[in-house]
């Protein structure tokens, strides 16, 4: 389970993802109720997504869908739905766009005694900063080295900014390309191509905030050929 | 998986999505087909796009009015206006494309979603890796590249080869015929998936020789190899591999930070 181990890029100032999980056979007895705590608890906190690895995020795939959808599309961002749909042991996942979120909700996590490991994913600069403010030293810690063999049959570098957001594969390079260029394009915003990139991450720890900026980025860059200000 | 023929209506929406590639529309049927060969069952296409159960003739009606008139209509890009990506009922061994590409799917040898075991998630919980020692994580296939057993099992024996003792919970593991020497089942040397990992533990002071391994094959291998190592940190918060990573050229900037919170 390395999901969110191996996403691409240098700045991950507003990406981080905390889990909660049991230890199979030897704390998960009760780890259902322990984890719906842990979503209920960070709700507080205003993460940009959570979700549960066997249910997915609060972004999801409707499959009822009428035509009225092409031209208004309601962005549903179900919280609740993914706090009720935890029914046994599983990993549940927190996106946070800020250190000072993070901080906080481990605070509470601590005080809240749950039982289960907690990690932070992200920088690991960060993450030890963020485990410090709240009165923590790291117990151990997994370093990601990045990519080996054939790199060169992965995709250029915005296209796997966004798409290593889901570490498990199902946000393909094509849609990620095919949304960019339509943000580039004006056929969609930032943040809805962020959404439709979110409903292929199955665990909700794809990060819309920094899809966003991601986007936003490439579209500055856009806006500035040759160096010219004005 | 596979595509309803006299449902799918040609929109394409669902060729960019697939991660493998494996989707395009047949010129001749004027329908989206499936390559069986290349599609790892990993169920984005199914389970990742929103449905309409729009009437195929009406809308492959409105299709043809609109190119008549060459004018083009903007949809949503997620959505398979009629319903048409219907899953195949897999058996041994295509079954463990899906196994092994599909995140909802609980592999029956761990019991655990995904595609490797908890490690160094739960290590304040299990003590898996000590002080002194190293955790790694070798996953094939990510992001998004696909990769055959066949060159899994180059890597796992390479490994085997220097004397590691592969992880008994990981679905990987379970797949070998023998574990010495890191041979897998013959019968799946043929299936591609989208990713799998490998996973076992050395002591710390082994990590060099066997990152320089794991680089040594990776480039004899048709795929994308990601590495992960881990340790147990000190009392002080302090990791002996941050030494020893950079005495090896490597630099790092993401990982997992366990923080000790977990409790029987
Ligand atoms: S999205 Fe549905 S209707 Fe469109 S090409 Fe794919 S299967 Fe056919
Ligand atoms: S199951 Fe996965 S690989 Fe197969 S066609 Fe669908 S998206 Fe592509």
């Amino acid at each position: 389970m390395t999901n969110t181990l191996h996403r691409y890029g240098e700045s991950f100032d507003d990406d981080y993802i905390v889990f909660a999980i049991p230890a199979r056979g030897i704390n998960d007895g009760n780890a259902a109720e322990m984890e719906r705590r842990f979503l209920e608890i960070a709700r507080k906190y205003k993460p940009v997504n959570m979700g549960d690895a066997s249910h997915g995020g609060i972004f999801r795939p409707a499959k009822d869908l009428n035509p009225s959808v092409h031209w208004s599309r309601q962005e549903r961002r179900d919280f609740e739905g993914v706090v009720n749909s935890v029914s046994g042991p599983t990993t549940v996942a927190v996106v946070f766009d800020n250190p000072d979120a993070v901080v906080e909700f481990v605070k509470e996590l601590k005080t809240a005694d749950l039982g289960l490991s907690i990690n932070i994913s992200g920088g690991l600069d960060q993450a030890r900063e963020c485990a410090r403010r709240a009165g923590l030293e790291r117990h151990s810690v997994e370093y990601s080295l990045g990519f080996f063999g054939q790199t060169d049959r992965m995709a250029d570098r915005q296209t796997l900014e966004l798409s290593t957001m889901c570490g498990h594969g199902m946000l393909s390079f094509g849609l990620v390309r095919k949304l960019v260029e339509w943000v580039k394009q004006g056929r969609r915003t930032p943040e809805q191509a962020a959404g439709t990139m979110a409903r292929f991450c199955s665990c909700g720890v794809f990060n819309p905030a920094r899809a966003c900026r991601l986007m936003r980025r490439q579209g500055e860059k856009e806006r500035t050929p040759g160096g010219r200000k004005n | 998986m596979q595509i309803d023929q006299q449902k799918c209506v040609a929109c394409g929406n669902c060729i960019p999505v697939c991660p493998m590639g494996a989707i395009a529309i047949d010129t001749g049927l004027n329908r989206a087909v499936v390559n069986t060969n290349e599609c790892v069952e990993c169920y984005a296409c199914f389970r990742g796009m929103s449905m309409e159960k729009l009437n195929p003739t009406l809308v492959r009606g409105i299709r043809r009015l609109l190119k008549i008139f060459r004018l083009r209509f903007d949809p949503e890009p997620d959505v398979c206006p009629t319903s048409a990506i219907i899953p195949d009922e897999l058996s041994w061994p295509r079954v463990v494309r899906r196994a092994f590409s599909d995140p909802i799917v609980t592999h029956e040898s761990t019991g655990v979603h995904g595609r490797g075991t908890e490690e160094v998630k739960t290590n304040d919980v299990t003590h898996r890796v000590g002080l002194g020692e190293a955790g790694y994580v070798i996953e094939f296939g990510r992001p998004t590249v696909g990769v055959w057993f066949r060159d899994i099992e180059k890597m796992t024996r390479a490994l085997a080869g220097i004397g590691i003792e592969f992880e008994p919970r990981n679905p990987v593991t379970h797949m070998m015929i023998d574990r010495k020497t890191g041979k897998l089942r013959d019968d799946i040397l043929n299936e591609k998936i989208l990713s799998a990992i490998v996973e076992f533990k050395t002591a710390v002071e082994n990590v060099p020789v066997v990152l320089r391994r794991v680089d040594e094959v990776s480039k004899t291998l048709d795929t994308v190899v990601s590495v992960g190592v881990s340790t147990r940190c000190d009392v002080e918060g302090n990791s002996a591999l941050d030494g020893i990573l950079a005495e090896e050229g490597f630099s790092y900037v993401r990982g997992k930070t366990n923080l000790g919170l977990g409790h029987a």
